[in-house]
C-alpha cells in the first residue's frame, strides 16, 4: 500500500521550510515576510479571506512563481531558480483551485503524462522503441492502474475526465498530484466546488491518504470544518501579512482571525 | 497475441503498394504526369503531417513551414550537386557518382538537420510568449530565409539552383530502378511511421499535454520548454525533408517555390485533416495534391475555387473532416490491424 | 549630412504612414476577437481598386474636377472597403464563431478568404496592372536640400489625424469603451447589454475604411495597382502591429513608422533586395528582447 519512495534527503531537514517569504507584483505586496516549517507526514492548513496571498504561497513554492525575497527549502535544498518541473522532482505536487486535468487525454494518460519528470528514455527512444523504452512505458502504465485501482478510478481509466462527475474530477486531480510520489502535497482549495456529501469524502480521502502514503499535506481551504477536521496545525494571513498560527481550536477563536474574516465589530 | 498475418498486415500492405508502384514506374505502365503527382503526394503528406504536429498537437500556430522546407532543400541540393555532380559553380564531384544512391539518404537527412538548426534558432525567442507570437516569427523567418537565398549569388539567387537531375540519374546508372519514387515512398512511410510513435510514447504525449494546459504540464513534471524544442525541431526537420524530396523531384529549386502561399498550402491541408489527426493530415494531403491537379485547367481560378471550397467545408464541419480524432476511432475494426494513436 | 537624415525622415514617415493605417486594422480586429485577420493586406489591395475605380467613374464619366473628385473618392472608399471587410465578418468569421471552431479555424478562413480576393481580383481584371489617373497636381518642394511633395505631406497628416480620431474613438467613445471590454472579457459583455456583435462589425468597419484610406493614398504615390500588392505590405504590418504591441492602437502606429524607417534606412544603405531580410531580422530582434511589443502588455497567467 504505501508506495513511497523516500529520494535523496536528510531525514533531518524538514520536508518544506520557508523563511521570510516576499512576492511583490509591481506595487503590489501580494506576499510579506511568510515563513513556515513543516516536518515529515504532517497535516497542516492555510487559510484566510479571498486574495489573501494563500495561492500565491502555493505558487511560489511550486516554483511557478520566483519570490522577491526569503527562500524556500524542499528537503534542505534550495529551489531558487528551478523551473516548476524541476521542484515537482524535488518531491512537491500540488493541485489547482480550478480543476486543471487534461480533458482531451484520457484518466490514464492523465496519470501517465505526470511521470514525465521520472522517464528514463529520450526522444531517440521514443521513435526506435528501445528496450528501455518498452521497459519504462510497463513500469509506467502498470504503477498507474494500480495507482487508479487504489482509488477505485480505474474503471473510469479510458475516460475522458470530462465525462467524470466534479467530485470525481477533483479525485483525479488529487490522484495525478500523488502519483508525482511527493513528500509534500499542496491542495489547492479541494473542496470548493462540492456537495456536503462529497466534502464529507473528500475529509476521509485526504485523511486516508495522508495515513497511507506518509506524504506532508498542506491546504488551502474556505470550508472551516474541512480544516477544523483535519490539520493539526493552520495558518492564517490576510494582505500577504501572517496573523495568526497554531492549533485549528486556537486559530477559530483569534481575534484577528475573526476581524479579517467578519470586519471589526467595533466600528 | 494477434495472428501473424494481422499483426504486419499494414506493413505487408506497405510494401506491396510501395512494389507495384515501383514496378509500375520502371514499366513506365504510369506516366511521368501522374508519377510526378505520385511524389509530389509524399511530400505533401510529409509536409502536412510535420506541420501538424506543432499546430495540432501542440496547439501552437506555425505559419513558415515552407521556409524550413526551403533549408532543407537547399542545403541537399546543394550538399548533392557537390558531391556527386560535375557542375559548373562547384566543379568536379568530390565523391564518385556511383556512390550517390548509397548516400541519398544521409544527403536528404543532412537537409532535414538544417532545417531542424533552423527551426530551433526560430523556437528559441517563442518561449517567452504563447499564443501567436510563433505564427509572428515563423512568418518572419520565412521571409528572412527566402530573402536570405535571394541574395546568395553563389546559389543561384532568385534564379534558382539546378543539376539535382544529374544527381538522380546517377543514381539511375548505378541501379536502373525509378529511384526517387523508391525514396519519396520510404521517406513518407518513415515520417508517419515515427510520428505515430512520437506521438503514442509518454514523452510524446507531452505535446498534448501542453497544449491542452501548459501550466498543468510544467508543474506535472514535464519539461515544457525541452518538449517544445524537441518538437519544434523534429517538425522543421521533416519539413526539411521534404523540401530535400521536393528538390530532387522537380531537379530544380528556386526560392520562390517556398514562399508564404507554399506555407498557406500546408496550413491548408492541416486544418482541412483536423487538429492534431495523424491520418486526418495523411489523407487531407492526398486529397489536397489531386484536387490541386484536378482543378488545374482552371488556371489562375483554381485559387478561387479552393480557398472558397475549404470556407465551405469549414462552414460544415468547423473542426476540419476528421476533428480530432484518428481513422482507428471512426472505424473501431481497424484497430485490429493498426492504431494511429 | 542633416538634410540627407531629414529627407529619409520624410521618406520614412510616408512609407511608414502605409504600414501604420494598415496595422491599426490588424491590431483593431485582434484586440477584439483575438483573430489575425489576414485577409487584411488584401482588404487594403481591394480599397485601392475599389479608389481606382471610383476615381475613374467620377473623372472620366462625371468629369468632374481633381480636387472634388479626390473630395468622393476618399469617403466613397471608405465607406466601400468597409463594406468588404464588414461582408467578410458576417459571410465568413462570425458562422464560424456561433459554431464554436478553434480560433485557428477563423484564422485559416481569414487567409482564405484574403487568397479569394487576390485570386478573383487576378481573375476578373487580368494581371494587367492599373495605372492610377492622378487626382491632385503633385507639387515638388525644395527647402535646404530637402525635397517634399505635397503628396508626401498629406500622407504623413492623413496617418497622424487618423491615428488621433481613432484613438479618441478607442479611449474616449462608448464605443470604444466597449470595444476594450470585449477584449477584456468576452462572455461578461454581452451580459452588461452590449450588443457584441456590432460592436465586432463596428471594429472592423472601422479598420478596414482605414485600409481603404491607405489603399488610395498608396494609389496616389505610387499610382500603379496590381493584385498581390497587398500580400505582402499586409504581412508586414501585421508584424509591425505585433512589434508595437498587438491590441493597441499607439503600438500599431508605432510599429508602422519603425517599419517604414527601418525599411528606408536599410534601401539607403544596402542594396534594395536586402531590405526585406534586415527589415524582418530587426523586427526578430525587437521581438525576442521584448516578446510583448512594444506598447503591450504581458498577460500574467493565472493559477
Amino acid at each position: 500500500m504505501i508506495m513511497q519512495t523516500p529520494t535523496t534527503s536528510s531525514p533531518s531537514a524538514p520536508v518544506l521550510e520557508i523563511r521570510g517569504l516576499t512576492q511583490r507584483f509591481g506595487g503590489l505586496t501580494a506576499l510579506s515576510d511568510f515563513s513556515v516549517t513543516l516536518g515529515h507526514n504532517r497535516l497542516a492548513g492555510l487559510i484566510g479571506p479571498n486574495g489573501a496571498g494563500k495561492t500565491t504561497v502555493f505558487n511560489l513554492v511550486s516554483g511557478f512563481y520566483q519570490p522577491t525575497e526569503g527562500e524556500i527549502l524542499v528537503n534542505g535544498q534550495a529551489t531558487a531558480g528551478l523551473k516548476p518541473h524541476k521542484v515537482t522532482t524535488l518531491g512537491v505536487a500540488r493541485t489547482f483551485q480550478n480543476i486543471r486535468l487534461w480533458n482531451q487525454m484520457t484518466v490514464l494518460d492523465n496519470i501517465r503524462v505526470a511521470q514525465h519528470g521520472k522517464l528514463d528514455y529520450g526522444f531517440l527512444q521514443a521513435v526506435l522503441r528501445t528496450k528501455g523504452y518498452f521497459k519504462c512505458e510497463e513500469r509506467i502504465e502498470e504503477e498507474a492502474h494500480e495507482l487508479l485501482k487504489i482509488f477505485d478510478l480505474d474503471k473510469f481509466a479510458d475516460e475522458f475526465p470530462t465525462n467524470l462527475p466534479y467530485g470525481l474530477q477533483r479525485k483525479l486531480e488529487i490522484v495525478r498530484a500523488l502519483s508525482e510520489k511527493p513528500q509534500l502535497l499542496l491542495l489547492d482549495e479541494p473542496a470548493a466546488g462540492l456537495n456536503s456529501v462529497d466534502v464529507q469524502e473528500l475529509i476521509r480521502l485526504i485523511q486516508w491518504i495522508h495515513d497511507s502514503f506518509e506524504v506532508t499535506i498542506w491546504m488551502i481551504e474556505h470550508h472551516m470544518d474541512v480544516m477544523m477536521q483535519l490539520c493539526d496545525e493552520i495558518k492564517v494571513i490576510d494582505f500577504g501579512q501572517t496573523i495568526a498560527e497554531g492549533t485549528a481550536e486556537h486559530v477559530r477563536n483569534h481575534p484577528a482571525v475573526i476581524s479579517a474574516y467578519l470586519g471589526d465589530d467595533n466600528i | 497475441m494477434k495472428p501473424i498475418l494481422q499483426r504486419y498486415s499494414v506493413h505487408l500492405l506497405l510494401i506491396l503498394c510501395g512494389g507495384i508502384i515501383t514496378y509500375l514506374a520502371y514499366e513506365e505502365a504510369i506516366g511521368l504526369y501522374t508519377l510526378s503527382v505520385l511524389m509530389f503526394m509524399g511530400v505533401n503528406v510529409i509536409l502536412s503531417t510535420s506541420l501538424n504536429l506543432v499546430n495540432g498537437n501542440m496547439g501552437e500556430f506555425s505559419c513558415g513551414h515552407a521556409g524550413f522546407m526551403c533549408v532543407g532543400a537547399y542545403v541537399s541540393s546543394i550538399l548533392g550537386v557537390l558531391l556527386f555532380a560535375k557542375d559548373k559553380v562547384f566543379g568536379v564531384p568530390l565523391l564518385d557518382p556511383g556512390l550517390a544512391l548509397y548516400c541519398f539518404p544521409l544527403i536528404i537527412l543532412a537537409g532535414g538537420l538544417a532545417a531542424a538548426v533552423a527551426g530551433l534558432l526560430v523556437a528559441l525567442p517563442s518561449y517567452k510568449t504563447r499564443g501567436d507570437y510563433l505564427a509572428i516569427i515563423t512568418i518572419a523567418a520565412n521571409y528572412i530565409i527566402i530573402s536570405l537565398v535571394e541574395n546568395l549569388g553563389v546559389i543561384g539567387g532568385s534564379r534558382g539552383f539546378m543539376g539535382m537531375k544529374k544527381v538522380v540519374n546517377a543514381m539511375n546508372d548505378t541501379i536502373d530502378l525509378p529511384w526517387m519514387v523508391i525514396w519519396v515512398f520510404i521517406f513518407t512511410v518513415l515520417t508517419v511511421w515515427l510520428l505515430r510513435r512520437y506521438n503514442s510514447s509518454t514523452f510524446g504525449k507531452g505535446v498534448s499535454a501542453i497544449c491542452q494546459d501548459e501550466v498543468a504540464a510544467e508543474i506535472m513534471s514535464v519539461n515544457t520548454n525541452k518538449v517544445k524544442t524537441i518538437t519544434f525541431m523534429l517538425s522543421s526537420g521533416l519539413a526539411g525533408v521534404a523540401g530535400g524530396l521536393f528538390a530532387y523531384i522537380i531537379g530544380y529549386v528556386n526560392p520562390g517555390s517556398f514562399n508564404i502561399l507554399k506555407s498557406t498550402e500546408v496550413l491548408v491541408m492541416v486544418y482541412l485533416g483536423g487538429m492534431a489527426s495523424l491520418s486526418g493530415a495523411v489523407m487531407s494531403a492526398m486529397f489536397f495534391t489531386v484536387l490541386l491537379e484536378l482543378l488545374r485547367p482552371l488556371q489562375i481560378i483554381k485559387w478561387v475555387v479552393i480557398p472558397l471550397l475549404l470556407i465551405i467545408v469549414m462552414q460544415f464541419r468547423p473542426e476540419g473532416i476528421m476533428g480530432n480524432r484518428e481513422l482507428s476511432d471512426i472505424f473501431p475494426k481497424l484497430k485490429r490491424f493498426y492504431r494511429f494513436k | 549630412m542633416l538634410e540627407i537624415i531629414i529627407q529619409n525622415l520624410i521618406n520614412a514617415l510616408q512609407w511608414g504612414s502605409f504600414y501604420a493605417l494598415i496595422a491599426l486594422g490588424y491590431t483593431m480586429v485582434y484586440g477584439v476577437l483575438v483573430l489575425i485577420n489576414f485577409a487584411h493586406g488584401d482588404v487594403f489591395m481591394v480599397g485601392a481598386y475599389i479608389a481606382f475605380f471610383v476615381a475613374t467613374f467620377i473623372l472620366s464619366v462625371l468629369g468632374l474636377p481633381g480636387w472634388i473628385a479626390l473630395g468622393l473618392t476618399i469617403p466613397l472608399t471608405m465607406i466601400l472597403t468597409a463594406m468588404v471587410g464588414v461582408s467578410l465578418e458576417r459571410i465568413a468569421y462570425r458562422p464560424l464563431r456561433r459554431k464554436g471552431a478553434h480560433r485557428l479555424y477563423v484564422v485559416i478562413t481569414a487567409l482564405m478568404c484574403g487568397l479569394i480576393l487576390e485570386h478573383g481580383n487576378l481573375a476578373l481584371l487580368g494581371a494587367s496592372r492599373k495605372a492610377f489617373p492622378p487626382l491632385i497636381v503633385e507639387h515638388v518642394y525644395t527647402i535646404g536640400g530637402v525635397t517634399f511633395t505635397n503628396l508626401k505631406v498629406a500622407v504623413i497628416v492623413t496617418a497622424i489625424l487618423s491615428f488621433f480620431i481613432l484613438q479618441w474613438i478607442v479611449t474616449k467613445t462608448k464605443v470604444g469603451m466597449a470595444m476594450r471590454a470585449i477584449s477584456y472579457d468576452k462572455f461578461a459583455v454581452p451580459l452588461m447589454g452590449i450588443p457584441i456583435d456590432s460592436i465586432i462589425v463596428i471594429t472592423f468597419a472601422l479598420g478596414s475604411s482605414f485600409a481603404g484610406l491607405a489603399g488610395i493614398l498608396f494609389a496616389m504615390s505610387y499610382p500603379v495597382l496590381e493584385p498581390y500588392m497587398g500580400a505582402l505590405i499586409g504581412w508586414k504590418a501585421f508584424i509591425a502591429a505585433v512589434v508595437g504591441g498587438i491590441g493597441d492602437i499607439r503600438g500599431a502606429f508605432l510599429g508602422g513608422f519603425l517599419l517604414g524607417a527601418v525599411e528606408i534606412l536599410v534601401v539607403a544603405v544596402f542594396p534594395s533586395t536586402y531590405r526585406d531580410l534586415i527589415a524582418f531580422s530587426v523586427l526578430l530582434i525587437i521581438l525576442s528582447i521584448k516578446p510583448t511589443g512594444l506598447f503591450g502588455i504581458a498577460k500574467t497567467t493565472k493559477i
